[in-house]
């Protein structure tokens, strides 16, 4: 259970497929617009529940319960080969072999 | 009762949501016919410069430095014919607080919310755009709510924009993620129809008035350095924001012979509404997607008329790739040791090819540098690309197709730009305005199209004879 007054994340769906706008492409048109945020639980729930939440500003926003305690994982990423390799190319083509 | 939540609904009732939401009525500055009063619309922020410069020193705006890039410019040198290559300058715009030049727009913004008793401000951003709101909220004491486009359907983002959104989130605002659309605006009108927030939309008068301030600050900096003007700014163009509000602080400094260019990611072909197609770029701003039709037609944003009308201050509009963008980036840290960007690098990039076509007593300004963090940051942004099957090779930048590949420019000697057609985008943008609201402009209309074509009152003529007979 996911207790009242913990920090959590929620969706919502704010336009169903088929009330999409008008001007968007065919394979987004195919899929819902979905909203997330984040806010204090206002009342004990389990994770997929519909619950209300009080946002950062205030604001009461309701929603399918995805998370608590949410958290970024987005980093320096893996190792990318071609970055050290520019390094060394580009500054022996501006410096030459012997520094 | 509540509102009708549903799409055509909210759109309906923009104007009414814009005109509480914005402190101005818009109608002001209309002709009722293609023209409306630019200048006089820039007036409303009622800040002149010199206030504008009062309020962002406040909370530690501006006044930024501006670093020579030596070793770059030594490079573009080995590369250009004897006697060529502007000094490279950069203004190190990542020193405002919130690590980016959007710190002055939105500096602006909130200060006019703030003096106007609004209690918060929204706007819609997956830019650096939504921390420069959020730090302004935080240190003038307003709430604050940011929207950003975040997501593909299947809850998959860009790590880019998701240190953006972690960024807004530790400056205190709430952040409201969704997934890809055009409904972003749609979403920002609706939560300011119920939060009766300010919309700080970066399009505003005071979203333009407040980047004057850079274009006057690389004037000066450069008359002090220098002795002279800088002969080139290069800026990267999105909405056109920088572009407008970088020329007029140089025309307010009296820069009249310093020239603007805008440069911008190439990324032709990607839609940039395609949910299969949003985690195909490499690159989440600073590209064509924005640049060439926010310039063709302005009037496309969450504002009835935009501040920010880049052709009539460009002089010239290139493109770079993405994969020149990342190399440039990964070279500005090696080569002199500040790591910035790689978004913000755009004008870098194309400023690395114009410097060798111009003599070395020149000066060329970029006119923006911005932060690095995780996810926002050359290796996490090439392993994003490569993880949804992008190729990440060296090559021969001509070889650079959006969504396929990014190509890592072989040697120093392959950085190349190309040039859009500003006149092709000068004429669409007429082509659209009489489509839009008549076939038979006014004397006033037409003396407008040329001020925002940058043509005379004769090309423009005899431009909508052209496109007239076209029709």
């Amino acid at each position: 259970m996911v207790k009242k007054g913990e920090w959590v994340r929620i969706k919502k769906v704010l336009l169903p497929v088929g009330e999409r706008a008008p001007q968007d492409p065919e394979d987004t048109k195919a899929t819902p617009l979905v909203m997330w945020t984040k806010g204090f639980l206002k009342e004990n729930a389990e994770i997929g529940d519909e619950v209300e939440v009080v946002t950062a500003v205030g604001r009461t926003e309701t929603g399918e319960l995805t998370e608590v305690n949410p958290y970024y994982t987005h980093s320096y990423g893996k190792f990318v080969p071609e970055l050290v390799e520019i390094d060394r190319r580009y500054r022996e083509f501006l410096f030459g072999g012997d520094e | 009762m509540a509102l009708a939540k549903d799409y055509a609904s909210v759109m309906g009732r923009k104007g009414e949501v814009m005109k509480a939401a914005l402190g101005m009525d818009y109608d002001e500055f209309e002709s009722g016919s293609i023209a409306f009063d630019y200048e006089k619309m820039m007036r409303s922020t009622g800040f002149t410069l010199e206030e504008i410069e009062r309020v962002q020193s406040l909370t530690g705006v501006g006044n930024t430095p501006l670093f020579e890039l030596r070793n770059l410019t030594a490079l573009a040198r080995k590369c250009a014919k004897p006697g060529f290559g502007a000094t490279i300058c950069a203004k190190d715009e990542c020193s405002n607080p919130s690590g980016s030049f959007k710190a002055r727009r939105a500096a602006c913004a909130v200060a006019f919310a703030k003096k106007n008793g609004y209690k918060g401000v929204i706007a819609a951003t997956s830019g650096n755009y939504g921390a420069a709101v959020a730090s302004q909220a935080a240190m003038q004491g307003l709430k604050c709510i940011i929207v950003q486009e975040a997501f593909d359907s299947k809850e998959v983002g860009q790590p880019e924009i998701i240190e953006k959104a972690r960024a807004c989130e530790a400056l205190g605002a709430e952040v409201v993620q969704i997934t890809v659309g055009p409904e972003l605006f749609y979403e920002a009108i609706s939560l300011l129809e119920d939060t009766e927030y300010f919309n700080a939309s970066l399009y505003s008068p005071f979203g333009i008035a407040g980047i004057e301030t850079l274009g006057y600050e690389i004037a000066m900096q450069c008359r002090e350095r220098f002795g002279k003007d800088p002969d080139v700014v290069v800026c990267t163009n999105a909405g056109g924001g920088m572009v407008t509000g970088t020329a007029r602080g140089l025309r307010k400094a009296g820069a009249n012979d310093s020239k603007v260019y805008a440069a911008s990611i190439d990324l032709t072909g990607l839609h940039m509404a395609s949910d299969n197609q949003f985690n195909k770029k490499s690159c989440t701003t600073g590209h064509t997607g924005f640049g060439v039709p926010f310039a063709t037609w302005p009037d496309r944003s969450d504002v009835p008329r935009s501040a920010a009308r880049p052709l009539r201050y460009m002089d010239r509009y290139v493109t770079v790739t993405q994969g020149e963008v990342m190399c440039i980036t990964e070279l500005l840290a090696t080569f002199e040791g500040i790591e910035r960007g790689p978004a913000g690098n755009t004008a870098l990039a194309a400023a690395f090819c114009i410097a060798q076509e111009m003599p070395e007593d020149q000066i060329l300004v970029i006119s923006e540098t911005e932060y690095t963090g995780a996810g926002k940051h050359v290796q996490p942004q090439l392993d994003f690309a490569r993880d949804n099957g992008i190729e990440v090779r060296f090559g021969n930048p001509d070889e650079d197709k959006p969504g396929v590949n990014v190509i890592i420019p072989e040697s120093a000697k392959d950085f190349r730009v190309k040039d859009l057609d500003i006149n092709r985008m000068r004429n669409s943008l007429i082509k659209k305005a009489l489509t839009t609201y008549t076939l038979e402009p006014t004397e006033e209309d037409v003396k407008f199209l040329a001020e925002e074509t940058a043509l005379t009152v004769e090309e423009v003529k005899a431009r909508i004879e052209e496109i007239k007979k076209a029709l």
